[in-house]
């Protein structure tokens, strides 16, 4: 029996709208969870159910070996990071992290030191007397995380929480949340739209997309071996290219290029994906590349340009390599790096 | 030059504004310290005069009205008293309903809002007469229960608390929840802090609302244990028209200046709060 079991798990609201489809998922206890998906896919209802704050229209979610569908929330033993952190405005930050156990009757002396623990594993004991207004961005999601870890909850939720920041603190305190959440162990699920920040934080990742997860797994086997394209175009950056085609006998015939002896039997229009990473300059390859734009990054150059009837291909080469706009660039794919969705559907198909 | 001239002018129309607003008092009060003697042969007086403690200290301490029985101090008291409970109850009450009003998912709220925010139309000297049926039924007529309570609901200071709740973020309730606040704790640990400077401009509001309150307590009152000051003001040193004394003028210009002050004092106390909340800056 996993730590926290979801099964079947839907949610319809009153106008109808079905956010979350049937959703079956197990999180292990110690896990960091990712949920990642574009703006209004269910992720952070999903997330709120979790955490009680949305009604389970149907299905069972477990925590720890209890039913919670109908536990109130406060007695679930979650914490939750907020996006805008929903810290009190009217209590210093002391107050702000001793709330929640003041709340359930725990002894003065054990808040303190529970609160001073939580302070000095964030670096914010000097700010205690402070009122949240009076802190900096950075130090506002400290004390957000603060009030989440003092509690020490069977289950941390992040609901977007480094959207606020600028991308310096951001990358910064993706980093801190990651050390944290391994010092501290407790299981944790994330809600991004951030890609990046999904692949780095997570143990497991679940990509959602209108109410319904397509792909959980590993950050690299997702990136490795994307199972529709829609988790092919969401993750990586920058995104992969998409470029239409017919497969014929194994045969892939493509905006100007053929690629033989497919791993797949399958007949008909497809969509032929490349990451911009997955490629390598040759004397005589398959793409012919007109470059229309250089975008140097430094450690790596990102050309944009047209194949045929494509515009917008993307590749990347290292930042050393010179390449100037107007050229013409001969590309091969790097050992058959390429993924083939059956165009109805979406679906992988090689 | 130009934005000193503009300045001059500025201060020129607020010096202006505080004049007209002042000299009338200074008038009333000056007035009071003549004796009436004085003030009926000269008229209204600007300068001081020497009659001060003799005026005051007979205004509070003199037996009037038609038993001869009821002191100014007496009138003060009971306004003070109606107006503290009308205040502090309206606060309280429409801090309440609103609320239940935001947070609370039930049935036709939206409806019922609207029903008590019309209610601003029907000001109480409207609904008079079922208002005094009901108070006298319930047999409240002459007791400070039945001075406050027919006032005690505010339409104004609902929709004020129902603005200022709208404003506040869910996820602030939400948290709360999580850290295991049940409603009540919302309210008192969330919302009545928050609120706070809300609740001072509120109090003061209708701490003079209810100060200055005369047909209400004018009808319900028979008897005279229950008048306030601001009845006494018709009432009160009117006996000696029909006798042959002279009208009691400088004493009733006394007893004006008296009234003022517990609203005055009300402001005083609770201006810091009053300003900071018609302005919202805390948050």
């Amino acid at each position: 029996m996993s730590f926290l079991e979801l099964n079947k798990v839907t949610k319809i609201y009153p106008n109808g709208t079905k956010a979350v489809h049937e959703t079956s998922m197990n999180v292990e206890n110690g896990e960091f969870m990712v949920f990642v998906g574009p703006s209004g896919c269910g992720k952070s209802t999903l997330l709120r159910m979790i955490a009680g704050l949305e009604d389970i229209t149907e299905g069972n979610i477990n925590l720890d070996g209890i039913l919670i569908n109908k536990v109130d929330p406060s007695e679930r033993d979650v914490a939750m990071v907020f996006q805008n952190y929903a810290l009190y405005p009217h209590m210093n930050v002391y107050n702000n992290l001793a709330y929640g156990l003041k709340n359930r009757g725990i002894s003065k002396e054990d808040i303190e030191k529970k609160v001073n623990e939580a302070a000095k594993l964030l670096q914010i004991s000097e700010y205690l007397q402070r009122k949240p207004s009076m802190l900096s961005g950075g130090q506002r999601q400290r004390v957000a995380m603060g009030r989440a870890i003092v509690r020490s909850p069977k289950i941390f939720l992040f609901d977007e929480p480094l959207s606020n920041l600028d991308a310096k603190l951001r990358i910064q305190m993706r980093l801190e949340i990651k050390k944290l959440q391994q010092k501290v162990g407790v299981t944790s699920i994330f809600v991004t739209h951030d890609q990046v920040e999904a692949m780095t934080l997570a143990d497991r990742l679940a990509v959602i997309n209108n109410g319904l997860i397509e792909q959980l797994g590993t950050p690299i086997e997702i990136y490795n071996n994307p199972k529709s394209m829609f988790v092919a175009g969401f993750i990586g950056s920058p995104q992969m290219n998409f470029l239409e085609g017919e497969l014929k006998n194994k045969t892939l015939t493509s905006e100007g290029f053929e690629i033989n002896n497919v791993t797949s039997d399958f007949n008909g229009p497809v969509i032929l994906g490349i990451r911009p990473e997955h490629m390598s300059q040759t004397d005589k390859g398959l793409i012919n590349l007109s470059v229309d734009l250089v975008e140097q990054l430094g450690s790596d150059n990102l050309i944009y340009g047209e194949i045929k009837n494509k515009k917008d291909f993307c590749f990347r080469c290292p930042g050393s390599q010179i390449i100037k706009k107007g050229s013409k660039l001969s590309l091969n794919i790097n050992d058959n790096n390429y993924y083939v969705f059956d165009k109805s559907n979406g679906n992988r198909v090689n | 030059m130009k934005i000193k001239l503009s300045q001059i002018l500025a201060h020129i129309v607020l010096i202006l504004g505080v004049l007209l607003m002042v000299i009338p008092i200074w008038l009333s009060f000056a007035s009071s310290t003549h004796d009436t003697v004085t003030i009926l042969k000269e008229g209204m007086k600007f300068g001081l005069g020497d009659q001060l403690t003799r005026n005051y200290n007979e205004v509070l301490n003199e037996k009037g009205g038609w038993s001869e029985e009821v002191t100014a101090a007496k009138m003060f008291i009971n306004s003070f008293i109606m107006a503290l409970g009308i205040a502090t109850l309206k606060v309280i009450i429409s801090a309440m309903s609103a609320y239940a009003l935001v947070y609370f998912r039930f049935k036709f709220a939206v409806p019922i809002f609207w029903l008590i925010f019309i209610t601003l139309l029907v000001p109480l000297e409207v609904r008079i007469f079922p208002s005094y049926k009901i108070v006298s039924d319930l047999g409240l007529t002459n007791s400070y229960t039945g001075l406050v309570l027919p006032l005690v609901a505010s339409a104004t200071a609902t929709f004020f608390f129902r603005q200022f709740y709208k404003t506040i973020p869910d996820e602030l309730l939400e948290s709360a929840k999580l850290d295991g606040a049940n409603s009540w704790r919302f309210f008192i640990d969330f919302l009545v802090p928050l609120s706070k400077t809300m609740i001072a401009a509120m109090f003061i509001f209708m701490f003079v609302y209810g100060y200055s309150q005369y047909l209400w307590p004018l009808i319900m009152t028979t008897s005279e244990e229950y008048w306030t000051v601001v009845m006494g003001m018709k009432i009160i040193f009117t006996e000696s028209y029909e006798g042959v004394a002279l009208p009691r003028t400088a004493e009733r210009f006394a007893y004006i200046i008296l009234s003022m002050i517990p609203p005055v004092l009300v402001v005083v106390f609770l201006q810091k709060w009053f300003i900071k909340g018609l302005i919202q800056t805390e948050k």
